[in-house]
């Protein structure tokens, strides 16, 4: 299904463990550079713990632990002794609830970039312009850069959000149910920006929402249980599945 | 009678005990800030403020016990609140998974029950005892003892308040966790920090226990290293004297730090009132 020479993640045999509890079971997947894979399955089937090892968001809680590799550039990123920081900078995130920082919306957006550069006034000026207009949120906050992220609408918060993620130049960005706390109108405002954004990122975004899969994603995978039920293009995926349970849980018999 | 007659009664019920039971605690309260007010409004005047504490029979204020516990509070403020920040800040962010931690979480909240007059015999015994005399140092590192326990537990708590995922979103970023603790979630419960500083100040302003065996009194102006007269030492020495001057005196003292106190809690009040600001 994937050229393996543009996989931009190469996840193989991965296995993960809550304590005793065996949540994802012996996962193989490419996700392709410069498209948006979409996972998709009912709640507790493991989509979001597989989207937390590609950043090893994981390694925060203890007894948390992966087996098993991830290829990104060419490196096991689930190898002891990664530069975790490095690898957060190179893997960006968004999650589900919007989070802004208690700063000013300009500090938001700027708070990542001066961890790993250090620009003048000027080109950080360009930066956050940049990422917000990528957020499509500059029109809305240019005037009021310096006020508090907090006061922004959900929506825009959110979008604050992805531009931050955005500002430090990710090659991957995770996208962990990224509109399911918002209403349709941001949430078509940020599925137009998941559009935009694969032009310059690789995106994997974790939904609840097939619909939303269908329309944001070039690759979908329906995960149940901890396992990789089934994973190609969403067409395909969603048209004529080759699985029955995919296809039950697509037109909604299940789930 | 039917669920629905029952319930009603049942919450009629509840609800008029709650209000007995604050209208009992009110009670005591406006009585006691009664007696407060009228007996101490007759002492407020310019000179309360200006002159020194007199000898009985002659005119005078609570300048130097006012000054002297500004002092000493002081002292004891910026002694006590980077300790507390910071090992509140430890037990909060880092301290998940050693013993070291719930032990120092454990001992705090010994220091935190402790009775203060131990707090004020310890000082004593290290520091009095040692260089042979009374002082306002002394003072303040007593009531700094009293100021940890409170900002730790309040940095803590407040930090603790602070969503988890707003750590994750900076660790997202490439954060490194000194970063995200001093200007993400700190910064997140700043306003909680403060609320706890400011009730560690109206805790120590009214405290008379650690200061008797450190700061002890005095009758005139004096600096950080002689005995240094307080409002609260002051108050009890006056209040159980036989002169009448010196217990308007001492109602006046009383009014002032009962002023002082309501106008901090009414100020942490407001600012916790507002977490979303900064």
């Amino acid at each position: 299904m994937s050229k393996p020479n543009n996989a931009k993640l190469a996840v193989k045999n991965l296995n993960f463990y809550y304590g005793n509890f065996h949540a994802l079971k012996n996962i193989n997947l490419d996700i392709l550079e410069g498209k948006v894979t979409a996972f998709i399955g009912p709640s507790g089937c493991g989509k979001s713990t597989l989207l937390r090892t590609f950043n090893r968001m994981y390694d925060l809680y203890p007894k948390l632990r992966a087996e098993g590799e991830i290829i990104l550039n060419g490196d096991n990123i689930l190898r002891s002794g990664i530069d975790l920081n490095m690898l957060r900078a190179k893997v960006g995130m968004v999650f589900q609830k919007p989070t802004p920082f208690p700063m000013s919306i300009y500090d938001n957006v700027a708070f990542g970039v001066k961890l790993y550069e250090s620009l003048s006034k000027a080109e950080m000026d360009d930066r956050v312009e940049w990422a917000l207009s990528k957020a499509a949120l500059w029109n809305e906050v240019k005037d009021k850069l310096k006020q508090s992220g907090l006061g922004l609408s959900g929506g825009q918060q959110q979008r604050l959000c992805i531009a931050r993620a955005v500002a430090v130049k990710p090659e991957v960005l995770l996208l962990d149910e990224p509109t399911s706390a918002l209403d349709p109108i941001s949430t078509a405002s940020v599925e137009e920006l998941v559009h935009e954004l694969k032009k310059d990122y690789t995106i994997a975004i974790v939904t609840h929402n097939m619909q939303q899969a269908a329309r944001v994603s070039d690759y979908t995978a329906y995960m149940y249980l901890g396992e990789m039920v089934e994973m190609g293009p969403t067409d395909t995926i969603f048209t004529a599945p080759s699985k029955k349970a995919t296809e039950d849980y697509i037109t909604g018999k299940f789930g | 009678m039917n669920l629905y007659t029952r319930r009603r009664l049942i919450n009629y019920i509840s609800l008029g005990i709650s209000l007995f039971a604050m209208c009992f605690g009110l009670f005591w309260l406006f009585w006691i800030l009664h007696t407060l007010f009228s007996n101490g409004l007759p002492g407020i005047n310019m000179a309360l403020f200006t002159q020194t504490t007199p000898a009985p029979g002659s005119a005078g204020g609570l300048a130097n016990a006012i000054l002297g516990s500004l002092q000493m509070s002081l002292v004891g403020v910026l002694i006590g609140t980077p300790i507390g920040i910071m090992a509140g800040t430890y037990l909060a962010e880092f301290g998940d998974r050693g013993w070291l931690a719930p032990a120092t979480r454990f001992i705090n909240d010994i220091l935190l029950a402790a009775p203060s007059i131990v707090i004020g015999l310890f000082v004593f015994q290290i520091y009095v005892a040692q260089v042979e005399h009374f002082s306002g140092w002394a003072g303040g590192i007593a009531l700094s003892l009293l100021v940890i326990p409170v900002v730790l537990r309040t940095t803590e708590n407040m930090l603790r308040l602070v969503p988890s995922a707003m750590r994750e979103a900076a660790y997202a970023l490439g954060a490194p966790q000194w970063k995200m603790v001093l200007f993400v979630t700190l910064r997140a419960a700043k306003a909680g920090v403060a609320t706890g500083i400011l009730l560690a100040v109206a805790r120590i302003l009214g405290e008379t226990a650690p200061l008797l065996f450190t700061a002890l009194n005095n009758q005139f102006f004096s600096n950080m290293n002689q005995p240094m007269a307080n409002l609260p030492v002051v108050i009890f020495q006056f209040a159980m004297s036989p002169y009448e001057d010196w217990h308007t005196l001492a109602w006046a003292g009383a009014l002032l730090i009962g002023l002082f106190v309501l106008g901090l809690n009414v100020i942490a009040r407001v600012m916790l009132r507002e977490p979303k600001q900064h």
